[in-house]
């Protein structure tokens, strides 16, 4: 006890290069974040863009990001189930029995949309609280409950749509959801709106903390971090805004597509569950030490059950996003490689598989990278076979970088 | 002087098995008491006694003179008793303000003030005059042994608790780190909170401890003063149940 914090040093504001130091230092110490994520994905993208001019086109990147919502949103769901070092087999499954409610009370009952989303995603609450309790009152793993429950769900599916009938759906609300754009003057009016908000979030913060004392974040720190966003929001709005039709005078093509946004507030709303809020905090401390959680006087069954219902909600809310993308619901939604993708993502983007750590930006950016490879290995001509297998090691890969990094990690004392 | 936390006639059973019989037990304001006793003696059930983890079959729970009820941990942390356990009950992924207010986290509506949380848990460790920690924002798995000792005795203490209760605060530690958590253990004391120490080291036990309470087999063999005791004694305390005048004959306290 003879080293000192002096008033002094706590007000100090860390500099840049002090913070880009930290950074550099956790990284070697194990805790890598998303760094392979992005990483992967500038590869994969220079890769793809290089050996397929086609990859790089406008059009191209409004179809990925369409493509690779449902999955995406699924995985931002999973993450919170991963956190608490759970998983959650029959999140596939699940946005599908969601999406057949909706078809059927869309189309079948004819009802408006607003109550079938509704019923939908009450049926995705259902299902993570049914599995939750399972999980968590009868204490069989959740790896097994949800492998039963994955099962019973594909069955569920095949009940509801009556064999293998499709059912289509004609609600312009719903189909707007991947189908449509939003105005280009809409879209470059919402990423303003983003960016001045998140640069005064972030000064007000930075403002707040130094009148009290605490270390805060310098400006030119805020000003980077302001400026990648304006810049890489500024570019994919720009890239989006291009006119995508091939024959503009009939359909106009053009715009951010709507499923983008719907991510983003999601996105926004989640992160801001996790981070500023107790029940986030909850949620991290049941996952980094579950009996201290518990000594804590949090009621660790509860944030558990809390964290299936999320994690089925918001596979509720994707398997919308896939019955709006095919404009139909089929035996086979949520089904086939949809779970595995999801879980793919948000290990991808660093989530870990053992609990405490992971973000939902994580399961964006993971998310990404499997829509990338499928787009891109299907432009380069790859059959399904390929796909998978190349999908396959990608996770592998994530999974090692993950085990590692935590060697690593508890190595250095890091973790 | 009235102690702050007194037991009379704790029986309590675990099915057949009675682990403790008759145990009285008093706890000062300012001072350190020293709970020793063999492994088995008793000293984990009469201290998760204490602090409301298992309930009492029978006897008296008195705080600050009157007597309370204690169900849960939550009533016993309502009266100002904390514990300290020997595993800690840290979160690695946490960095230390959140882990000091874990799940008694201040909040605007609905959102954290970290602010305030930094704020306090910095006067707080500062008031331990606690210096070996780099930033109070950097993750409790980068700490030492001594350090998450620290952070775990300071969350305790952040709660204007009136009874801190460490259970073998220095078993894992080494020589250094020992003596800082040690003198963390005086200090508290000195700052006029009730201290208990667990511990299985005669050596700690007289370094810090103003009196020794000697459990032996479930019954409390003495309670003494440090300063009127020896090693010597203490250890015959614990071993036999009895040293000269002190301690049990035929199982009962002179």
């Amino acid at each position: 006890m003879s080293a000192t914090i002096s008033p002094a040093r706590k007000a100090e504001a860390p500099s840049i290069s002090a913070n880009v130091r930290g950074y550099a230092e956790r990284v070697r110490g194990g805790d890598m974040g998303a760094l392979p994520a992005v990483f992967g994905l500038v590869v994969l993208c220079t890769v793809f863009a290089v050996l397929r001019p086609s990859f790089l086109t406008a059009g191209n990147f409004a179809n990925l990001l369409t493509q690779g919502a449902a999955v995406t949103v699924i995985a931002m769901g999973l993450v919170f189930v991963l956190l608490l070092g759970e998983i959650d087999l029959s999140a596939g499954f699940a946005s599908g029995v969601c999406a057949s409610i909706l078809a059927i009370l869309l189309t079948n009952q004819g009802l408006p949309w607003y109550v079938a989303v509704g019923a939908a995603i009450l049926a995705g609450v259902v299902i993570g609280a049914t599995l939750g309790s399972i999980v968590t009152k009868l204490g069989i793993p959740s790896f097994v409950v949800t492998l039963a429950a994955f099962l019973a769900f594909q069955g569920l599916v095949l009940l509801l749509i009556k064999g293998g009938t499709i059912i289509a759906i004609r609600d312009e609300t719903i189909l707007a959801v991947a189908n449509k754009n939003l105005p280009p003057a809409l879209g470059w009016g919402l990423l303003v709106a983003g960016v001045v908000a998140y640069a005064g979030l972030q000064l007000l913060r930075a403002r707040k903390r130094a009148v009290r004392g605490l270390a805060s974040d310098p400006i030119s720190l805020i000003a980077v971090r302001v400026g990648a966003l304006a810049l890489l929001g500024g570019l994919a709005v720009y890239f989006l805004n291009v006119e995508r039709s091939r024959n503009a005078a009939v359909v106009s093509l053009a715009g951010v597509p709507i499923v983008v946004p719907v991510i983003v507030v999601l996105l926004l709303i989640w992160t801001f569950v996790l981070r500023r809020t107790a029940f986030g905090r909850h949620l991290y401390a049941v996952g980094g030490n579950a009996e201290a959680a518990r000594r804590a006087g949090i009621n660790v069954d509860r944030m558990k059950i809390s964290a299936f219902v999320i994690c089925s909600s918001m596979a509720a809310v994707g398997g919308i996003i896939a019955a709006s993308r095919a404009s139909s619901v089929d035996p086979n939604t949520g089904g086939s490689n949809v779970l595995l993708y999801a879980v793919g993502a948000a290990v991808i983007g660093g989530t870990s598989l053992f609990g405490g750590k992971g973000r939902v930006l994580d399961a964006i950016l993971g998310g990404t990278v499997v829509a990338v490879i499928e787009n891109g290995m299907g432009l380069m001509g790859y059959s399904s076979g390929v796909k998978f297998m190349v999908t396959g090691s990608v996770l592998l890969l994530a999974a090692g970088v993950d085990a590692l990094s935590r060697k690593r990690a508890a190595a250095t004392g890091l973790r | 002087m009235t102690p702050v936390l007194e037991l009379r006639g704790i029986d309590k059973s675990f099915g057949p098995v009675q682990v403790l019989h008759d145990v009285a037990f008093s706890v000062y304001p300012g001072e350190v008491t020293a709970l020793v006793g063999d492994n088995g003696a008793g000293k984990s059930t009469l201290v998760k006694c204490v602090g409301g983890i298992h309930p009492i079959d029978s006897g008296e729970y008195l705080f600050d003179g009157k007597p309370v009820q204690i169900h849960s941990p939550r009533d016993a942390a309502d009266l100002g008793i904390e514990i300290v356990y020997q595993d800690l009950a840290l979160c690695d992924n946490l960095d230390i303000v959140q882990n000091m207010f874990l799940g008694r986290e201040h909040r605007r509506g609905i959102v954290l003030d970290e602010d305030t949380m930094e704020e306090m848990a910095a006067r707080t460790l500062e008031s331990l005059s606690v210096r070996t920690v780099k930033s109070i924002r950097q993750h409790v798995a980068s700490l030492s042994g001594g350090q998450r000792q620290t952070v775990a005795i300071a969350k305790a203490v952040l709660w204007n608790s009136k009874v801190v209760i460490l259970d073998e605060p220095t078993a894992a530690l080494g020589v250094a780190q020992t003596a800082q958590v040690l003198e963390l253990v005086r200090r508290l004391a000195d700052q006029g909170l009730a201290v208990v120490l667990i511990s299985h080291n005669m050596n700690d036990v007289f370094a810090v401890s103003d009196r020794i309470a000697a459990l032996y087999l479930g019954r409390m063999a003495a309670q003494v003063k440090t300063a009127e005791v020896t090693h010597a004694q203490v250890v015959e305390l614990i071993t036999s149940g009895r040293s000269g005048d002190l301690g049990l004959t035929n199982g009962v306290t002179v």
